[in-house]
This record gives C-alpha cells, sequence and structure tokens, in this order.
C-alpha cells in the first residue's frame, strides 16, 4: 500500500518517576506502520507493550523522541487535540471490554459520537448498523451484563469502529475470551482490516492470536527485538 | 450536546436513586428552612411597621408619677401629678406640634340590648391627630365638647361592632356607666398595637366629662397620661428637655427631687422594636442559609464518591474521545440538576411550610418572589460551587490510571 505511513515513531522512549527513582519502560523504539497493515506486538509481562499501546492510542504522552500519527506531531498537541485523535483516528479495544454497565448496547456503541458532535437520532441509527456489521442484530437494547464476554467485546469493537477510524488499537483483545471465541473475534479484526483497510495493532501473549496479523513485532526490556513478516492471516486462521 | 449530556446526568441519578434522593434532601430542606425562615421574619418585620405606621409618629407619652402610701409604692401613673393645665402648657412649647391629656377607664357601655366593657378614655380632639387617626363617619367632638363636658363619644371599630353591629352608630346614644353620651363620630380601624392590643376597643370622649362624670377623683382636673407630638425628629431630644423643665417648674420641685412625672419616647422604643426584629429576621435567614451549605456540602460529598466509583468510566469516555471540558460538564451538569431538583422542591416544602405556620400559628408571613427567586439563585450557586470541585477532579484525571482503577 502506498502513501506515507500511518504511524512514525522516532527514538521513543518512557520513563515513570517511582519512589525508587527513574524506570525506564520503553527505551529507544523506532518504528513505521503503513497504512493498512496488521502488526501484532508479543512480549513477556512488563515489557512494555501496554505503555506502548497507550503512547499509540494517544493515552499517554512519551517522555522522549517523537511520534506521528496520520501526518500530525502527537508530541504537539494538545488535550483537546489528542482528545480529538482519539475520537476519530483511533479505536481502541481493551482486554476487559471496559463497557459503561449501565446503559444498552446501542447506547454504548454510540457513545464515541457524543464526543464527535452528531445527533441523538443519528448517533442510535449508526450505532444500530455497526452493532449489526459485527453480528449482534437484535441486542441493541440489552444491558452489557446481559450477554456474553465474546458478545461484550465485540460491542466495543463496534464502539472502536463507530466513527470510521484509520486505527484500530487492540490491548490483549481475546486475553478474558474462551479460545473458540477469540478466534471469532480475532477473524472479525482481520475481516474488518481486509475489507475497510483499517490498520489494525493489536497486544497479546499468544503465539495463536499473533499469528492473525501480517507482521510480528516483538518486545523485550522496552526495546524491539524483532520485527518480520509472518505468513499472514491464512496461516493462522486455521487452528 | 447539553441535551445529551443532560440526558446522561439524568441516566446516572436514575441509577443512583436512592443516594440522589437522600443527596436533594439536603437541598430541599436548606431551601425550604431559607424561604421559611425569610417569609416568618418578613412577617414579623411587617407586623411591628403596620404597628408602628399605626402608632403615630415623633410621639411621647407623659405619665404621672408613682405614689408611695404608708410603704405601699404604687406603678407608674398611680399619683395625680398630671393636670389638662400641664396638658396646655406643653402645648405651647416652641417644639410640639399637638397634645392630647388621656384619662382612661374601664367602663360598661350600652346600647339597646347590647353592652361591651371597653377602655373609656377622657381626652381632646387632638389625639385624632396625635396618634394620626381619621374618622370613617361623623366627627370628632369640638373643644366647646371639651369646654363645657358634653356627653359626646367617639367610637372605635371594635366597640361599635360590638354594640350596633353594621349599624351606624352615629347620632345614637349609648349609656356609659349609666350617663347617656351622643356617638358623634366612628374612628377608623388601626389595627394590633406593638404589644399586641387591639387599639379599636376603645372609646374616647371629652377629657372633662371624663373627670367630672365617669372617672372622678378628689384632685380635679388630673389626668393619667399626656401625649405628646413632637413638630419633627430632629426636635425629639429638645422637646423631651423643654418638658421636663416646664413640668418640675410647674409641679414646683426642688432641685434635687426626682421627677414625679415620667416622659417615654414611643417613636425611639418603636424604632428598637423594629431594629430587634430586622435583625431576627436577618438571623433566621442567615442560620437558614447555613443548612443550605450544609446541603451543598452533601452534594459535593457524594460527588466525590461518584467521581471515585466511575473513575473507569470516565477513563472510558477519555479513551474514546470524550475532552476534559466534556467530563467537567458532564459532572457539573450532574451536580447542579441535583441541586435545582431539590431547590424546586425545597421552594414547594418552604411555601407550603410558611402557609402551614400562617393557618396554625396565625402569623403573618410574606413570601416575596425575591425570597424564592433569591433561593434558587442561591442553590445554583452551591451547585455549581460544591460541583465544580469533584467535577474537575474528575476532569483532571489521567486516562491511563483512570483505566487501570478497579
Amino acid at each position: 500500500m502506498a502513501g506515507p505511513p500511518l504511524i512514525v515513531l522516532e527514538h521513543l522512549g518512557k520513563d515513570y518517576e517511582t519512589d525508587a527513582g527513574t524506570v525506564t519502560v520503553l527505551g529507544d523504539i523506532d518504528l513505521a506502520v503503513e497504512a493498512g497493515a496488521s502488526v501484532a506486538i508479543m512480549g513477556p509481562s512488563g515489557s512494555g507493550k501496554s505503555t506502548l499501546m497507550n503512547i499509540l492510542g494517544c493515552l499517554d504522552v512519551p517522555s522522549r523522541g517523537r511520534y506521528v500519527l496520520d501526518g500530525q506531531d502527537v508530541a504537539g498537541l494538545d488535550d483537546d487535540a489528542r482528545a480529538h485523535l482519539r475520537n476519530r483516528v483511533v479505536g481502541f479495544v481493551f482486554q476487559g471490554f471496559n463497557l459503561l454497565p449501565r446503559v444498552d448496547l446501542a447506547e454504548n456503541v454510540a457513545l464515541p459520537l457524543l464526543y464527535a458532535g452528531v445527533a441523538a437520532a443519528e448517533r442510535r441509527r449508526t450505532a444500530i448498523a455497526t452493532l449489526a456489521r459485527v453480528g449482534l442484530q437484535g441486542f441493541e437494547t440489552y444491558l452489557p451484563s446481559r450477554v456474553s464476554g465474546g458478545q461484550q467485546q465485540r460491542v466495543a469493537i463496534a464502539r472502536a469502529l463507530v466513527t470510521r477510524p484509520r486505527l484500530i488499537l487492540a490491548d490483549e483483545p481475546t486475553g478474558n475470551l474462551d479460545s473458540r471465541t477469540s478466534h471469532e473475534i480475532m477473524r472479525l479484526f482481520t475481516g474488518l482490516n481486509a475489507s475497510d483497510g483499517i490498520t489494525l495493532v493489536l497486544v497479546t501473549h499468544e503465539e495463536d492470536i499473533a499469528a492473525y496479523a501480517r507482521r510480528l513485532v516483538q518486545l523485550v526490556d522496552g526495546r524491539i527485538l524483532s520485527d518480520r513478516s509472518t505468513p499472514g492471516p491464512a496461516g493462522g486462521a486455521t487452528p | 450536546m447539553i441535551a445529551s449530556l443532560l440526558a446522561e446526568a439524568w441516566q446516572s441519578m436514575k441509577a443512583n436513586r436512592m443516594r440522589s434522593m437522600l443527596t436533594m434532601l439536603g437541598m430541599v430542606i436548606g431551601v425550604a428552612a431559607v424561604i421559611l425562615m425569610v417569609a416568618i421574619g418578613n412577617g414579623a418585620q411587617q407586623s411591628v411597621d403596620e404597628s408602628i405606621a399605626s402608632m403615630g409618629s415623633n410621639l411621647f407619652i407623659v405619665l404621672s408619677g408613682s405614689t408611695t402610701s404608708g410603704g405601699v409604692r404604687m406603678g407608674t401613673g398611680a399619683a395625680p401629678t398630671l393636670t389638662t393645665a400641664d396638658a396646655d402648657a406643653i402645648a405651647e412649647l416652641p417644639e410640639v406640634a399637638a397634645v392630647a391629656p388621656m384619662l382612661p377607664g374601664t367602663a360598661q357601655v350600652i346600647y339597646g340590648p347590647n353592652n361591651w366593657s371597653t377602655v373609656v378614655a377622657g381626652t381632646t380632639a387632638s389625639m385624632l391627630v396625635v396618634r394620626d387617626w381619621p374618622l370613617v363617619s361623623g366627627s370628632a367632638f369640638s373643644d366647646a365638647d371639651v369646654r363645657s363636658a358634653a356627653r359626646t363619644a367617639v367610637l372605635g371599630r371594635t366597640v361599635a361592632t360590638n354594640l350596633f353591629g353594621d349599624e351606624d352608630p352615629v347620632g345614637k346614644t349609648i349609656r356609659v356607666k349609666q350617663t347617656p353620651f351622643v356617638v358623634v363620630g366612628l374612628l377608623a380601624t388601626k389595627g394590633q398595637s406593638l404589644t399586641g392590643q387591639d387599639q379599636d376597643d376603645t372609646i374616647l370622649v371629652p377629657v372633662t366629662t371624663a373627670q367630672r362624670k365617669l372617672f372622678g377623683t378628689q384632685f380635679p382636673g388630673t389626668v393619667r397620661q399626656i401625649m405628646v407630638q413632637a413638630r419633627s425628629a430632629e426636635v425629639m431630644a429638645a422637646a423631651e428637655a423643654d418638658m421636663t423643665g416646664l413640668l418640675r417648674q410647674r409641679h414646683h420641685l426642688p432641685e434635687r427631687a426626682d421627677n414625679d412625672f415620667d416622659i417615654r419616647n414611643l417613636t425611639a422604643l418603636a424604632n428598637t422594636a423594629a431594629q430587634t426584629t430586622r435583625v431576627m429576621s436577618i438571623m433566621l435567614g442567615a442560620i437558614a442559609s447555613v443548612s443550605l451549605v450544609v446541603g451543598g456540602i452533601g452534594i459535593m460529598n457524594i460527588m466525590l464518591v461518584s467521581v471515585t466509583e466511575r473513575t473507569r468510566e470516565i477513563g472510558i469516555r477519555i479513551a474514546i474521545g470524550a475532552r476534559r471540558r466534556d467530563i467537567l460538564l458532564q459532572f457539573l451538569l450532574e451536580a447542579v440538576i441535583l441541586s435545582l431538583i431539590g431547590c424546586f422542591a425545597g421552594a414547594l416544602c418552604g411555601i407550603g411550610g410558611a402557609v402551614a405556620t400562617h393557618l396554625i400559628a396565625n402569623t403573618m408571613i410574606v413570601i416575596t418572589l425575591g425570597s424564592v427567586v433569591g433561593a434558587f439563585a442561591l442553590a445554583s450557586a452551591v451547585g455549581v460551587f460544591f460541583g465544580y470541585y469533584p467535577a474537575r477532579r474528575a476532569a483532571s484525571l489521567q486516562p491511563v490510571d483512570a483505566l487501570r482503577y478497579q
């Protein structure tokens, strides 16, 4: 795929101040991700995967280096501009689903549109259509607690999709799911990647989940250990 | 956007119905207390003001002194030291506008089959000037009536009602202590005095008639008290000094002797009463406002709990694109809605309570639009003030920390 990369990281680093002194979580990360790519980031606990995801999702700011998302240098942006990026450019999917327990599924999916300034009726209509795309038509008025974990994660994916973002960040999206459901969710992701060209970056520690991505980045102690292409979704799709 | 956030705030309040209601209760009590207390305070002030206005302005009352008889000290007004001549002399003073001597006594009055016990006050026509007391019918007795000790009478409204009902009493003859009197005038209603007496329960007759025919004593020409109206508020002090000098001279009091009379500045007393009432009503309002502030602190408390409880929700909202001001607005709106609903219920309770107070205790209450609007404004201000801190705390949460919060 042509065009400039969607994500560019240059000498990116992240330190945390703790009582014991400064802890470097991410050392010196250089990474470029083309639009339409699918990348799996793997690594042991404490390797900095989640911190990297939070920075990519504009939830956290790097201590050093440059992060360019969709042509914009994120370091130079204020709170509101980063909120805008989170809303329009990035869709986040969490391990723990993170749905609002008190409102129904359509309302959950519609939430990003609220902050995008879309009118109420239009929000609900778009949310219901997006729920249908992830295979959840008829569940619109259910509360999150009434549906299964796999269905909740589908709702979370619909919520990530509803503002038509260019990038989906999935932080251990199958960590709370059984094996069969995990593969269903991954097929949904790869399908979106293939059909809509949505760039996918996911963090996992399961080999068979990582195998759905076409590119695999190994992270150890805040540094990139390896960065290689994989056989791609076809290879992992049939366990 | 605001409408959506309002809906969200409403949702979250519905989800914690019990808690929201208890929080509002603080507001309800605060607002109700403010409205009720201000209504009672205003009512008290208004009834005092009305009493003062009914009394007449720049008034002195000169009372005859006390007397000691065989070791038994009688109260003020018991000694027959003031006379109508004293009153006439006081009237000559430059600071004095009008003077009315007064010799009151209690008597049974009879008209046809009706009878009534009332205060019969011997006085002059100037009484109506001094007390600023208009007639609704007939006229006052004349100075000639006073000179000749005529048997004419002016009735207060209460007496007229009890003796005549709806009939016009002017021209009729009543009997006071078996003596016939012709009714020449009917006084306008004056209402209660500062001390709660019915000022309309009285009959005015010429002072000479009272002295000679009704309440005769062994000291001819004495009166119980003299009412004096000064020309203006500024000359009150001078008038008091002149009257004291004049009366001491007339009574031939030696240098060191005590006054055998007592001058009271009624206007000053009334102003003190008004001042007291004013301070009271301000105090009532202030105490009530404290409960409003306590209600506000209740809101802040609940909002802080709510922010902590919903830390994860806030994290999610930030992650999907909420700006800090969206979060701030959401929690602020929640606090304001809580306080406004509480305020509305409180206003109803306060007005209801004021009306109930009026019906049960029969006190005067005044509910002004200003006090209700003021309570609303205060409550919204309290909501914003105490809602802002929790809301800002919510908005300043770090998204990564908020999402990690369990």
